[in-house]
């Protein structure tokens, strides 16, 4: 079925002056859970757990929700100990709790349940972000507007909101067919292509149905997606020294768009942990974002630990395994580690020192890697304002790359940005080929590759 | 005559074109396929992969060089295997079941290519009866199983439960990588090794390969 494209388009910053864009503050905080209300000057923690290795199956499922009651019961135990003035716990589901999206549930009301005895003994604020696992990409290419997975994945979200998730996300997927095989190959016009063209004519049919469905439920907000399946997997590669760091750094800065999309559509924070392209989110659209940063080590590495606090409204650790360690339990462990960052943030506001904290967490980070330099409060700027002057999803994630490339130009001439041979040779074709793009994503799309048409149903895109 | 040393080149620069055409030119001068991949493709991709090493090359050039080698071998397989020529082992690779994740898996896959392996890949999510299927079938030194969540570990050590009810286990040695696997998880679950990247896998399968030769 066609549908009315969006009319909603951005076209100014909600946040335009760099020294309003800081922690713990967003023009449009968000209430949800127990009492809680994100961006409205204080930064809390958002705690993120997982299973250790578990088969995931009807015998093991007692064993499973074992785990998720013990690791509730400890992160409960440490926040209320830590007196956090509030909590969001996330839970993630794992790709066989969307496939039976009751499993999803029935974890969703047991977290639920210990938030709700925390606010009755403890008078503890919280709210439980739930996020489904994309699951569409099993098809080959995936199949992503219909079919089992679909269908699963919108119950997904169904079940989990009756069952008293009160933020939802997603790590949306769509367009990751073509951008999983351009970014390996370094290949621009692609990379393009699948975050300017594809991932947000995805993103705009998903999100429409989960606000609606948030909407519908009367409690639960619709939060925010994640690029986490395209900059973040580049970063990760650039971590490992399989991608040039300037085509992660370019690739995070383009991917703001389609998270973007996003609050076009309805969506209203928080954003997603991973989704480091929060800061753009938050100048444009004026909502609490969660980042992620240095007390994320346990789930990955990465060069922007410090700067990605500089604005947070929420502060996660991304994912830890219930594992035991000498102090507790990991996830118990990281609640107290969450808790004592967010005191200093929520310390700084108190003292109006604020601005100062957001400056040296950006300066600690900002000049040693492409990746943290395109995500200073200026490099945020700038890139939101090139993506508002633009009218459409792909020409925007062109300014967006544009941006990120003069960004690390300027650090490398006057920063202090050190760039070894190879990075400045990428810089150079990444700058060529962006220079060299097309006027519009459908005249990309017939100068694209044929290896890619084959990987994307262009009906699962609505073209 | 054409200078072979150009097949060389063009491997190791990512040149699919050029390295097509020089392999056309050799073999209309009656230069045997098995010399081409033995001295010129298989140095090349292994200059590849030394340059990979070193972090003088990212993925995106290893794979236009893992193409380029391919654009030749696509004209020599065919005379290579009426020549009754052998790969360098066959190699069954894939993302174990519930796991959708491959980045990884395929650069796997596509250096043991460029190292002289016959792949078989059969994509994500696959079960342990397919990999047991795939590995009769094609008769495979090597199993490959990738994994990239913690959950989804569990289903390496059931497709090798899978591989030894089916009597197949000790006809193949089997790799494992992925972030959360490590060595000790490999020889907690028998697998025979354990890769920490790409480079490092193609090392691993011909050091097997190797030692079955010699077993």
């Amino acid at each position: 079925m066609l549908e009315t494209p969006s009319l909603f388009r951005y076209d100014s910053l909600a946040i335009p002056d760099v020294n309003e864009l800081v922690f713990g503050k967003a023009p449009r905080p968000v209430k949800c859970g127990f009492g809680l209300e994100i961006g409205a000057g204080m930064v809390f923690p958002e705690v993120n757990f997982t299973l250790p290795p578990i088969g995931i199956s009807e015998e093991t499922w007692p064993e499973i929700l074992h785990e998720y009651e013990e690791m509730a019961t400890n992160i409960v135990r440490r926040a209320v100990a830590m007196k956090v003035p509030g909590v969001v716990l996330e839970f993630e589901l794992l790709p066989a709790m969307t496939e039976k999206p009751e499993w999803g549930a029935e974890v969703t009301t047991l977290l639920r349940r210990h938030l709700a005895a925390a606010y009755d003994q403890h008078k503890m604020l919280s709210a439980l972000r739930v996020t489904p696992t994309d699951i569409r990409d099993q098809g080959k290419p995936p199949l992503l507007r219909e079919g089992e997975p679909c269908d699963r994945l919108l119950r997904s979200f169904e079940l989990t909101i009756a069952a008293g998730a009160d933020i939802i996300s997603v790590e949306s997927i769509g367009g990751k067919e073509v951008h999983d095989r351009a970014l390996m190959m370094g290949d621009m016009d692609a990379i393009v292509f699948a975050l300017g063209v594809l991932c947000p004519a995805d993103m705009r049919w998903l999100w429409k149905r989960i606000v609606r469905m948030c909407a519908q439920s009367g409690h639960a907000v619709p939060g925010g997606d994640s690029a986490c399946g395209f900059a973040n997997t580049a970063m990760q590669l650039a971590h490992q020294k399989m991608l040039p760091e300037v085509l992660a750094a370019v690739v995070r800065a383009m991917s703001a768009v389609r998270s973007l999309a996003a609050f076009e559509e309805g969506a209203v924070g928080p954003s997603k942990d991973c989704a480091y392209e929060g800061p753009v989110i938050k100048a444009i659209t004026g909502t609490p974002i969660s980042m992620e940063g240095k007390s994320a080590a346990c789930a990955h590495f990465s060069p922007i630990g410090n700067i990605a606090e500089a604005m947070c409204d929420l502060w996660s650790n991304e994912s830890v395994q219930n594992v035991r360690l000498l102090s507790g339990s990991a996830p118990e462990a990281f609640t107290e580690m969450l808790a004592y960052d967010c005191r200093l943030m929520n310390v700084a506001s108190e003292r109006g020192q604020a601005l100062a904290l957001r400056d040296c967490l950006t300066a600690s980070d900002e000049w040693l890697s492409p990746q943290a330099a395109v995500l200073s409060p200026a490099a945020t700027i700038a890139i939101s304002r090139a993506i508002v002057a633009e009218k459409d999803d792909y020409r925007r994630t062109v300014a967006a790359g544009h941006t990120a490339v003069a960004i690390i130009r300027d650090g490398v001439a006057g920063n202090g940005l050190a760039l070894s041979k190879k990075e400045l040779q990428w810089l150079n074709r990444i700058e060529a080929a962006l220079d060299a793009l097309p006027a519009t994503g459908d005249e990309l799309e017939a100068a694209l590759g044929e290896e890619y048409h084959g990987l994307f149903r262009p009906a699962s895109y609505g073209r | 005559m054409t200078e072979l040393k150009k097949l060389y080149d063009a491997i190791v620069a990512g040149d699919a074109k050029t390295s097509l055409a020089i392999t056309k030119e050799a073999l209309a001068e009656n230069v045997t396929p098995g010399e081409l991949v033995a001295n010129y493709m298989i140095p090349a991709m292994d200059e590849v992969g030394k340059r990979f090493e070193c972090e003088d090359y990212f993925v995106p050039e290893l794979l236009l060089s893992g193409r380029a080698m391919k654009a030749a071998l696509g004209i020599l397989r065919p005379l290579l295997a009426a020549s009754g020529a052998q790969p360098a082992g066959r190699v069954i690779i894939g993302t174990v079941k519930g796991d959708l994740h491959d980045i990884g898996k395929n650069l796997v896959a596509a250096m043991l290519e460029g190292a002289g392996f016959e792949v078989t890949d059969l994509g994500t999510d696959v079960s342990p009866e397919k990999f047991v299927e795939a590995v009769s079938e094609r008769k495979a030194n090597i199993v490959c199983l990738s994994a990239l969540l913690t959950v989804t570990m569990p289903a390496m050590r059931t497709t090798l439960d899978a591989l030894r009810s089916a009597g197949v286990r000790s006809d193949v040695k089997v790799m494992i990588g992925g972030a959360p696997v490590t060595e000790q998880y490999a020889r907690e679950i028998g697998a025979d090794s354990y890769s920490e990247n790409a480079s490092a896998a193609v090392a691993t399968a011909r050091r097997l390969v190797g030692e079955a030769a010699h077993a």
